[in-house]
């Protein structure tokens, strides 16, 4: 199977070429409801994740709510 | 025979809830989420406060471990008002970064920008609060202000579109109180949007008298959080901002600088 690597939350990571975004959070067993994601610093859309495909050098942010003041 | 029973006093005027870019509150507490020892103990003390808005902050989900706790596990956002920050950005285009992000999260346009400066005071850095304040307007966002306790910069961040005015009463997780009750009164009383304490309170008397002042509402996370019970400190602080409220409509009495006797002095035996 064909690799990519993008840089996930600050780390280069492995992924299979071809993976949607739904496929990701599948992989990384995150509720897509639950999370945010940025692609090269632009909004990814919630409703868009199965159309976007992940590239080769992609720097993707997940992030989600936590605790703060 | 007369009947002298008078009829029971009229209630006093209900007071007018506090809304916030047209979301009406039921709660004039606004607690933070941090710093508690768990997200369960978390839930509890909200439950407590009585307050129904929260600030939460945005971070990179840890991807080693999926299954750690989730803080939308303990806290529904379909029950309760989540207000995400900007800790620990430093410049306009870091809060926009971050509160698109955010936005995309929650699926709301309701933020609270802080800019800070230098982590050892955490003071804003008002400059560049202003800045950020405009570009969040501009993107659509209601915009919530951490703001120092200044009554120039105040007007500013009205002028730019802040739907709310958040000065500081001291120091982020300082717990020293209302240090500049002056400044405070000043910026209440030239604002046309909610004023609301955030940062600064301590214990219970500190959130009373910043309601005592005329503020809004009191935001705070540590003085609850850093308690050794928080639970029981958040319900203090429902009680706290209820009774500050109650005593700042009410009118306080002027103060003397002599005695006045509550007793009667005619009638003396």
């Amino acid at each position: 199977m064909a690799m990519i690597t993008v840089q996930l939350n600050g780390e280069a990571r492995p992924l299979p070429a071809g993976l949607t975004l739904t496929g990701l959070l599948e992989t990384l067993e995150l509720d897509p409801r639950k999370v945010a994601v940025e692609r090269n610093l632009e909004i990814a859309p919630r409703g868009q994740y199965g159309q976007i495909a992940i590239a080769d050098g992609d720097r993707l942010e997940i992030v989600h709510f936590v605790g703060g003041g | 025979m007369t009947n002298t029973a008078s009829s029971p006093p009229a209630a006093a005027p209900a007071d007018a809830p506090l809304v916030v870019a047209g979301r009406t509150l039921s709660s004039r507490l606004i607690i933070g989420t941090g710093k508690y020892a768990s997200y369960e103990q978390n839930a509890r003390a909200l439950e407590a406060s009585g307050a129904e808005m929260i600030t939460v902050a945005m971070r990179r989900v840890n991807l080693s471990n999926p299954s750690q706790p989730r803080l939308v596990d303990f806290i529904d956002p379909g029950q309760y008002i989540f207000l995400p920050n900007t800790a620990g950005c430093f410049t306009g285009e870091d809060a926009v970064r971050t509160l698109r992000l955010a936005r995309e999260a929650g699926g709301w346009s309701l933020v609270k920008l802080e800019v800070l400066s230098d982590p050892k005071h955490l003071y804003p850095d008002m400059a560049e609060t202003l800045r950020a304040t405009d570009m969040l307007v501009k993107e659509g966002f209601d915009v919530m202000v951490y703001c120092s306790d200044d009554p120039v910069y105040a007007r500013k961040l009205e002028a730019a579109g802040a739907c709310a005015i958040m000065p500081l009463g001291a120091p982020i997780g300082s717990g020293l109180g209302i240090q500049n009750p002056v400044n405070i009164r000043l910026i209440i009383e030239a604002a046309s949007v909610p004023v609301i304490v955030d940062a600064g309170v301590g214990t219970a008397s500190d959130a009373a008298i910043a309601m005592e002042l005329g503020c809004d509402g009191v935001l705070m996370n540590t003085a609850i959080a850093e308690a050794k019970d928080p639970v029981r400190m958040a319900r203090a602080m429902k009680h706290a901002v209820l009774a500050g409220r109650e005593a700042y409509l009410a009118g306080r009495m002027p103060k003397k600088m002599y005695a006045d006797p509550s007793s009667p002095l005619g009638g003396l035996i």
